[in-house]
């Protein structure tokens, strides 16, 4: 057995290094270490609450809005406010850019360009990719950044900028909209809509959401040419490769629900495991055992936990800590979410082939087309010259918790005041789950599990596989350790 | 590029503790995109971490390959701060697959590069991550907050005489990098277009309060008192666009925003130390009702004269529409109309 240390994994969202042991060409354990800390939590204690709208978007430049709504809903829970139906719209309006932003971008310029590497050179599908996804200079992402930034417009006109914008509050949002501007949302997402319908899936929306099978996909692929479209050109990729092979976990996913008006969520929250259960946060806790952190004796919940690094930890690897929901490895992202929100394409593949790195993809692109169809019915939702945000004051002593689904999985924030100041601030990020080591019982994360069995191209040192199936969860480095 | 040959520049690009937020406003560059920008100036990403193909070990064949002088740097961009924690060991961030320092490597990697640019306020002064305690030891390229030094020492220059480029901003506007980046592969950077942050002057030079569309509530001291109202937000809301440097409301952000078109504070993110204001982000300070920050070069004295002025002559317009989140009076259409 021999043993490699991988990293610095690019085209992830921070820094990332994974150890592998291999044995007779195949991956069969994985530590893998988040290697940037910064303490955020530790920042935030002392501080006001209201500035936690300040300082934790800036935990990241990639999940920044979901960050905002995360702060804006704990404290929210903290005053006892919720946002107007206006204000509801913008917010989702504004995290749905996000999320489908980050999705688009993990897709052209994170994964797929690993497939245009020179290692699969020989094989037959490689003209289909290589020059449209090569890094860097690929014909795709000069295609990609241009409609990426004109659907950003809407962050200019809701949210002021991105990243990093203070205009999501407890009580809503900072930007009310005029009809003009309802007129010009409408128009950018339609010009979204042109570039996805024709470069990204190569048909309508509305035909794409509509698959809700396995057989209804391969039909669908049948249909027209790989070259047709981007996401054909993946899917073919897919089936040569057997990605659904690749990277499977444990098959228990969460998710907190996405999109929130009011109490409800558009894209249900829940626990998936061979069948639908219902989530409880109230068992969540953060084990430290392999983590370079101190002064934990127990797994503890987010309001009880708290953030103290020590270099010096004996089996630490990572300066992560190891999120367990009812002392169980769960995985979040966009497969997670589509599964447990009950999307029939999705159930279809998870119950076929579990999670993996197909799986994981699809999902993410399948849900670019839902929530498009989504923010189309918000924007004519929305009711200029009614309120956009409620006030409340903010309480001297008391608690509250947020969850937010950011696009790559489920985010809480869990924050304690008193005498009007910042007690105790704890996040766990959704790469905190799926990158998390091992815990007291030393469960691997789901990630180690997911590496396991992935194998060495002949004449390969580092698996390319172990790249794919690492990118696949589209990890945030940079949230995961704040 | 011009039509005389001219070697590629080689730029590399290096993340520590930050967030990645620069890059991924960078990534929203248009007119044009990102690489057509870096193309029309002959610039060569040897590496970004969000762009590049190359990993692991490729990686960090290509920092020993700049080291050993094998491989030219002309541009090396730093985005967030240099970690120093903990006690100075640097072990908050050791760059993976290498177990050493990031700090280490960007220190070597600095001397052999023809010019240092900070991108965004963590590289240039710590930032965001040199809040509150400080717990990662977080320092800028050359400056620890507003204490010139940082990791490079206050005496470091590029081989072309120029300290480290601080294009600061939380995030930065894709184009305050861009064109600093066209400006040098031009050679049309010099000392003297670096503010006294080292800031480029070309868009520190402006403060963010110039084009913003609430100037004329500013007039009248027409004051926003809750978040989504329309008035000036100096007053109450902690809005401190008059002071900070940047050209936000001239250079739109993702089409047609900024902070305060965003209904929201300006935080001077622009600025070193903008992190820990010693006072709540969002609500002004005041002594005695006035705001302790006042306008950049106005005098106290006139500051007060004037907005008391200002005040007893605020129009209803001004009056009602700044408390409230959309326009309730519109301005009069004839000669004559009252409001």
């Amino acid at each position: 057995m021999s043993r490699r240390i991988v990293g610095p994994f690019n085209r992830v969202e921070g820094d990332l290094e994974v150890a592998l042991d291999i044995e007779q060409g195949e991956v069969v354990s994985a530590n893998v270490s988040s290697s940037l800390y910064r303490g955020f939590e530790q920042i935030l204690q002392g501080k006001e609450p209201a500035d936690a709208l300040v300082y934790t978007p800036r935990i990241c430049g990639i999940c920044s809005v979901s960050q905002s709504v995360a702060a804006a809903r704990a404290l929210a829970n903290l005053q006892g406010v919720n946002p107007p139906p206006n204000g509801d719209l913008a917010i989702n309006l504004i995290l749905a850019n996000e999320n489908l932003a980050d999705h688009l971008t993990h897709f052209y310029l994170f994964f797929m360009p690993d497939f245009a590497r020179a290692v699969y050179a020989d094989e037959p599908w490689y003209p289909l990719i290589a020059d449209r996804f090569r890094a860097h200079s690929g014909e795709a992402s000069r295609e990609m950044l241009p409609a990426r930034a004109d659907f950003m417009h809407l962050m200019g006109l809701l949210a002021g900028k991105w990243p990093h914008s203070l205009a999501i509050q407890p009580g809503g949002t900072t930007r009310a909209l005029e009809m003009q501007e309802k007129a010009r949302i409408q128009a950018i997402l339609y010009g979204f809509r042109c570039f996805l319908e024709g470069t990204l899936f190569g048909d309508k929306l509305e035909r794409i959401v509509e698959l809700d099978s396995t057989r209804a996909l391969d039909s669908w692929i049948e249909q027209r040419a790989p070259d047709s479209s981007d996401f054909r050109r993946f899917l073919e990729v897919a089936r040569e490769l057997r990605l659904d092979k690749l990277g499977r976990a444990s098959d228990r996913f969460m998710s907190y629900g996405a999109y929130a008006f009011g109490e409800r969520r558009h894209f249900a929250a829940g626990v998936w495991h061979s069948e639908l259960l219902e989530l409880d946060s109230s068992l969540i806790t953060e084990d430290i055992s392999y983590s370079w952190m101190g002064h934990q004796q127990e797994p503890k919940h987010p309001f009880d936990g708290i953030t103290l690094p020590d270099a010096d930890v004996e089996q630490a690897y990572t300066w992560c800590k190891a999120p367990r929901l009812d002392g169980k490895v769960v995985e979040v992202g966009a497969l997670a979410r589509q599964q447990v929100a009950g999307h029939p394409l999705i159930r279809d593949l998870v119950a076929q082939s579990g999670g993996n790195v197909r799986n994981r993809v699809i999902a993410r692109l399948l849900e670019i087309a839902r929530v498009i169809l989504l923010m189309e019915g918000w924007v004519n939702e929305i009711r200029p010259r009614e309120g956009f945000c409620l006030q409340a004051a903010m309480p001297q002593e008391g608690q509250g918790y947020g969850l937010v689904e950011a696009a790559r999985g489920s985010l809480g924030h869990w924050v304690r005041v008193k005498r009007g100041r910042i007690l105790s601030y704890q996040i766990i990020a959704p790469t905190t789950w799926n990158f998390s080591p091992r815990d007291r019982d030393a469960q691997p994360g789901a990630l180690e599990q997911a590496v396991r069995g992935a194998r060495l191209r002949p004449g390969e040192e580092e698996p390319v596989a172990v790249q794919h199936i690492v990118r696949s969860f589209d990890p945030c480095m940079v949230c995961t350790v704040h | 590029m011009s039509e005389q040959a001219r070697q590629p520049l080689n730029l590399l690009w290096l993340q520590s503790g930050g967030c990645g937020g620069c890059s991924l406003s960078l990534l929203c560059a248009e007119g044009p995109d990102l690489f057509t920008s870096l193309e029309s100036a002959g610039i060569n990403l040897l590496w970004h971490p969000s762009i590049s193909e190359a990993s692991n070990r490729e990686f960090i064949d290509l920092l020993e390959a700049i080291l050993a002088g094998q491989e030219r740097l002309d541009f090396l961009c730093l985005e967030g701060s240099v970690v120093r924690g903990p006690e100075g060991s640097g072990k908050f961030h050791r760059l993976a697959g290498t177990g050493e320092p990031m700090m280490h490597w960007i220190e070597r990697l600095a001397k052999v590069a023809g010019h240092v640019i900070a991108v965004g306020s963590c590289a240039a002064y710590g930032g965001i991550t040199a809040a509150g305690g400080n717990p990662s030891e977080a320092c800028g390229l050359q400056y620890d907050e507003t204490v010139e030094g940082g990791l490079l020492g206050k005496r470091f220059t590029d081989p072309s005489g120029l300290p480290v480029i601080n294009i600061a901003g939380c995030p930065v506007h894709p184009n305050w990098v861009t064109e600093t980046l066209v400006q040098i592969a031009f050679d049309d950077l010099r000392r003297e277009d670096l503010d006294e942050w080292g800031r480029p002057r070309s868009y520190a030079d402006h403060l963010v309060h110039h084009g913003c569309p609430r100037n004329e509530f500013y007039e009248y001291k027409a004051s926003a008192e809750k978040p989504s109202d329309l008035g000036c937000m100096m007053e109450h809301l902690g809005c401190l666009g008059t002071q900070a440097h940047a050209d936000c409301n001239t250079r739109l952000w993702n089409g047609e925003g900024s902070c305060l078109r965003g209904g929201y504070a300006c935080i001077n993110c622009t600025s070193p130390g903008f992190e820990e204001t010693g006072h709540t982000f969002a609500q002004t300070p005041k002594i005695a009702g006035i705001p302790v920050g006042l306008p950049t070069d106005m005098p106290k004295a006139w500051f007060v004269a004037l907005a008391s002025l200002a005040k007893a002559a605020t129009p209803k317009r001004l009056k009602e529409n700044a408390v409230a989140d959309h326009i309730r009076v519109p301005p009069s259409r004839r000669q004559g109309d009252k409001s």
